[in-house]
């Protein structure tokens, strides 16, 4: 067996990260919550809260999208092992935005909220993206992987760079004019699916030109897992 | 603002509440004069219903707490986050402070800010404030009616609009390098808007003077209009003969009209118009037509589609 290293930890130290990080994952929300305690939300707190849990939403898709090209760069497989649980925190933070929009938004009208959706483009991407994260997350076990076949389930589970275009989208269009941060969020999710994008160029040219080699590292490292290794 | 017959006792909540009258009054009688402007403010507790003199047009509803009076302000010059402003307009210069009046008027000049103070006697008004982006206030200023500077210089008879100019000033502005907005900043408003008694030229609010992210030394305050319309710290007033393009018309014209009376009838393409949140409320409430203040303005706009002079 080979020793422990950062490249290579023990099944132990996995799970103590990852129990690290499911808390400082709800770190955002805890802050919001000591945030409404000490009465420190500003003069507009529920517009406050709301904004804050879309940002975090937005931010842990961000980070969700990271870890492939981290994994990629930095030869630390086992980063994969962490997706799974940022991305159901990108379905934690969307769930609970979407209840502050339902809730103290449009107090549950829904006559309201239905045209709301309908006629304003930001809450139409807005629900779109949501309804694509749960897809995601509904899916997110051993048992819809194998039902649905690791292609398919692949597939599907491409769909979080859909979700990334439109959650920029339905920041940005909510913002009045100053559209500085909008488009910083832009750049991060066209800089996280561009990489992908070249990868993914450079292994097909590799391919097409017979050569099964990655160009610098001298092996291919497969953007497509091997199905039921998904999440290990 | 409570009636108190001279032939009755005084209420007990009033007589229980006589010393927070008198500062009140004070600290209004005090606004009066230039130096006690920048003395002491009052706590954001002072009751809405003491405030000496309210005047014809002061509404009874609960004040929005100071803090949020003067640390939630768009003032863009100062940053695009609402708590940007209390920060960075604290480096505005507002002395000497001179405003120009000028364009089609019989007697255009420059006044000086003491001497704009001393041009009409100065009243509390309690008006409510709708914002476009969906939240709403109520806030006690001190001022006059605009109409009593326009009618110092004369407007002639071809001045149809009243433009106004916001201050540039590059070192404590950071916000004027970024172009957000059209700098400086211009809004405006038809002459006989101008010139109506809700109009009003302000120079404090809740008995103190303006604080400069509330737009120091003096801005105007429309309050049937969504608050952008309410320049800030203003330099200069122009009586014109055409339509102004205004900052936010020119920044984006499909979502922002010259006119922006307060109208749940008209959602901004956006977001829907049709309630607000009052900040300090839980619930959201109905928006009224012209922000409530349709029996006074409605007859300005009568004969005109405000869906599209919207």
């Amino acid at each position: 067996m080979k020793a422990a290293s950062v490249k290579n930890p023990s099944a132990t130290t996995i799970a103590a990260v990852k129990a690290g990080l499911f808390l400082v994952c709800l770190l955002p929300l805890a802050h919001l919550g000591w945030g409404a305690w000490q009465d420190d939300l500003g003069a507009n707190p529920i517009e406050f809260v709301t904004r804050g849990l879309g940002t975090w939403t937005l931010n842990f898709l961000l980070i969700t999208l990271t870890v492939t090209p981290l994994r990629r760069l930095s030869g630390w497989h086992w980063l994969l092992r962490l997706r799974r649980m940022l991305g159901l925190f990108v379905f934690f933070y969307a769930c609970l935005h979407l209840t502050s929009y339902l809730w103290w938004d449009q107090f549950f009208d829904w006559h309201a909220i239905g045209k709301d959706i309908v006629k304003r483009p930001f809450i139409t991407v807005g629900m779109a993206a949501f309804l694509l994260t749960a897809a995601l997350a509904l899916t997110s076990n051993a048992w819809a992987i194998r039902r649905l076949g690791g292609r398919r389930w692949q597939e599907l589970h491409r769909s979080i760079y859909a979700i990334a275009i439109l959650a920029v989208l339905h920041y940005s269009w909510l913002v009045k004019k100053d559209l500085f941060l909008p488009v910083l969020y832009f750049a991060l999710v066209a800089l996280l699916l561009g990489m992908r994008a070249y990868w993914r160029n450079q292994e097909r040219q590799a391919q097409l030109a017979g050569k099964y080699l990655h160009p610098r590292r001298g092996r291919v490292i497969p953007i497509m897992v091997k199905p039921g290794r998904l999440h290990e | 603002m409570y009636p108190i017959p001279s032939s009755e006792i005084t209420p007990r909540e009033i007589f229980e509440r006589r010393r927070e009258f008198l500062r009140a009054a004070a600290a209004s009688f005090g606004a009066l004069g230039t130096p006690a402007l920048a003395g002491e403010k009052l706590p954001a507790t002072s009751p809405p219903n003491l405030a000496p003199n309210p005047g014809p047009y002061s509404t009874r509803e609960t004040l929005t707490p100071y803090k949020a009076v003067t640390g939630y302000n768009n003032f863009y010059e100062f940053g695009t986050d609402k708590t940007d402003p209390e920060r960075e307009a604290q480096r505005l210069r507002t002395r000497p402070w001179t405003v120009r009046v000028e364009g089609l008027a019989q007697r255009p000049r420059s006044f000086g800010i003491e001497e704009l103070l001393k041009l009409a006697p100065l009243e509390d008004r309690i008006y409510r404030l709708r914002c476009v982006e969906g939240w709403s206030m109520v806030i006690p200023w001190i001022g006059y009616p605009l109409s009593h500077l326009l009618k110092t210089v004369g407007p002639l008879g071809s001045a149809k609009y009243v433009e106004f100019v916001s201050a540039t000033q590059p070192d404590a502005m950071p916000e004027l390098r970024r172009r957000v907005l059209d700098w400086p900043y211009t809004e405006g408003l038809r002459l006989d808007e101008a010139l109506h008694p809700l109009t009003l030229l302000v120079f404090g609010l809740y008995g103190e003077a303006l604080p400069k992210q509330n737009g120091a030394p003096l801005r105007i305050v429309v309050p049937w209009k969504y608050g952008f319309k309410s320049a800030k710290s203003i330099v200069a007033i122009r009586l014109v003969e055409t339509q102004p393009s205004t900052s936010w018309v020119k920044a984006n014209p499909d979502e922002y009209g010259f006119y922006s009376n307060v109208n749940p009838a008209v959602d901004h393409p956006r977001w829907s118009q049709a309630r607000e949140r009052r900040l300090g409320e839980f619930l959201k409430r109905e928006t009224l037509p012209f922000n409530g203040y349709g029996e006074q303005v409605a007859g300005l706009y009568s004969g005109m589609d405000l869906k599209k002079y919207f």
